[in-house]
């Protein structure tokens, strides 16, 4: 028996996909702002809906090591709801250990249908150590529709400077797959002795990304480890995106911006593995403008992932 | 609802001014609506401090804290390798002194019998001490407490009032360790926002043992504050973690200061 095919996955899925056209599934990130939001013109405010808020760090999915009080999709939503989020961009943790990433992406697919209500838009897991990878990237672009991947190289044993990483990138880029690269997902000091990720070194990504050009990529979780101005200056320059959720300092957000501007900055939380509120709070502990607010809560990562056009 | 902070520094936002670097840190505390704020050493930290480098550190601390009486208070940092140094500071910031808490970080591990005189002294001066804790899954510095350890300088100390700084940073193994070890509060400061975190210790060593702080300025006032409002408790256990039980720990101390809180 080989691993499903996309007629075993619409079979298995006939039930949920009917529920999927009652919620209005899109997976394009970009289609479902627009639908949620009611606008296109990336500012809050306004009547037609909720100003657009865009969470682009959680995960659905069990994490291995410890019940996360907000582990259940319904009740992640409910609380991404409850602070007025509009579109979250889900990773499976189910991609960490998983070897049948096809499986575990078609239920991430079917759990952002079901409970996500236009909300949860899914994003992929790959791990290009395994074999036959590429075909698990071909199915998130064409049987899944999925319009990101989320790679875990501390969980999945590479670097950044393994020829590995770079055909990723190249494949990703091939079928206009968006891509998001998770620094960590917990500090290394906390972790059980068993499952001992490191934090990916991204030092050698600028030299990385000019054999990719054009690559849509974002960094999640990487601005506690990642802290080299200069670095972060040229990634940014590079159109390199990163996210809130493990930044920290007094004000943290104010002088990241300082430094680095305000185009490639979104907002994510790391929810439900941190606390939602975490990444919530730190928009109200640094001053920021109108203008940034609306960056970071909406226009950047809208502006970034709008898919390509075919 | 009301906020205090148990875990502060500042000395390094506005480089060479303790004063302005306090103000900049309460100016950005305030925004999320934390009113009061402990602060412990200055600029130049050190594994092992020197006595001279234990004096200037708390001189900013004293300096910093005279500019704002009504927001900040003030805990003597302390090296406990050096028993007769460490009670001369005492004595200095807080018999003699404005300070109300004891700061107690990496020299020395707090299990180590230096410790009980500088526990004693606390217990005469009726102020409590935090001890920095970690559980480091890659090794701790060599003078870096365990809660463990600290639940062991508790068993000798009765009397003393204890606070198990980081909750050992890995708050699952932290809360167990100083579980039985009723003079010791946990301070959830200056970790990682965890979601389970506040809930665990909540249902484990009830909200009276759980103090909130931020580990700013290095860590973000938000981030930490999560921890508690992101959290699965009623609000009565919220506002003693955010506020009175801190405030009740403080209380012997500033009474004798005659301070009204
Ligand atoms: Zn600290």
């Amino acid at each position: 028996m080989t691993s499903p095919t996309r007629r075993t996955f619409l079979q298995t899925g006939a039930a949920s996909l009917a529920g999927a056209a009652l919620v209005g599934a899109g997976t394009s990130p970009s289609t479902t702002a627009a639908e949620t939001s009611g606008k296109d013109d990336g500012k809050p405010g306004g009547e037609k809906g909720p100003a657009p808020f865009i969470d682009t760090n959680v995960h659905l999915g069990h994490w291995p090591a410890r019940h996360l009080p907000l582990g259940k999709p319904a009740d992640l939503t409910a609380k991404l709801r409850e602070h007025g989020v509009t579109q979250a961009w889900a990773g499976t943790f189910e991609g960490l250990l998983h070897k049948d990433l096809a499986a575990a992406n078609y239920r991430l697919k079917k759990a952002c249908e079901v409970h996500g209500a236009g909300l949860l838009v899914p994003v992929g897991a790959i791990n290009p150590t395994l074999p036959a990878w590429k075909e698990d990237l071909k199915r998130c672009r064409e049987d899944f529709d999925f319009s990101m991947i989320r790679l875990y190289p501390g969980y999945h044993g590479y670097a950044v400077e393994q020829p590995l990483f770079l055909e990723t990138l190249k494949q990703a880029r091939e079928v206009e797959l968006t891509v998001q690269v998770v620094v960590r997902l917990e500090d290394v000091r906390t972790q059980s002795p068993l499952l001992r990720a490191p934090d990916l070194d991204v030092t050698p990504l600028p030299g990385l990304l000019k054999k990719v050009p054009g690559i849509r990529l974002q960094l999640l979780n990487a601005l506690r480890t990642v802290k080299n101005p200069l670095l972060l200056q040229r990634l940014a320059a590079m159109g390199v995106h990163f996210e809130i959720a493990m930044l920290e300092g007094a004000a943290g957000l104010e002088n990241l911006l300082n430094g680095l501007g305000i185009k490639n900055v979104c907002f994510g939380s790391h929810a439900p593995f941190f606390y939602f509120e975490s990444a919530l709070l730190k928009l109200k502990e640094s001053l920021l403008t109108e203008e940034q607010l609306t960056f970071l809560r909406d226009g950047n990562a809208r502006n970034f992932f709008i898919p390509p056009q075919p | 609802m009301t906020i205090w902070d148990l875990h502060c520094h500042f000395a390094r936002l506005v480089p060479g001014s303790p004063v302005k670097s306090l103000e900049r840190l309460i100016e950005i505390g305030n925004r999320l609506g934390i009113e009061k704020f402990c602060v412990y050493m200055g600029s130049n930290w050190e594994y092992d401090p020197s006595p001279e480098n234990l004096r200037n550190q708390n001189d900013e601390v004293l300096e910093a804290i005279g500019a704002f009486p009504g927001q900040a208070f003030g805990f003597v940092y302390l090296n406990p390798k050096d028993v007769e140094a460490s009670l001369d500071e005492l004595n200095r910031c807080v018999a003699d002194g404005p300070m109300v808490g004891i700061k107690l970080w990496v020299a020395q591990r707090c299990n180590h019998r230096n410790l009980d005189p500088i526990v004693e002294r606390a217990v005469e001066l009726d102020v409590g001490i935090f001890q920095h804790t970690w559980l480091k899954a890659g090794g701790n510095l060599p003078g870096e407490s365990t809660p463990a350890d600290l639940a062991e300088l508790a068993d000798r100390h009765p009397d003393a009032r204890l606070i198990c700084g980081h909750t050992g940073g890995d708050f699952e193994l932290g809360i167990r360790a100083v579980k039985h070890s009723p003079n010791v509060h946990i301070g959830i400061a200056g970790s990682d926002p965890t979601a389970g975190f506040t809930e665990m210790a909540v249902r484990e060593l009830g909200a009276d043992r759980v103090i909130w702080g931020s580990d700013a300025s290095g860590r973000s006032f938000a981030s930490q504050l999560g921890k508690v409002v992101g959290a699965q408790v009623d609000e009565a256990a919220q506002e003693k973690i955010l506020h009175t039980n801190l405030r009740q720990w403080l209380a012997p101390a500033l009474k004798a200061k005659g301070r009204d809180i």
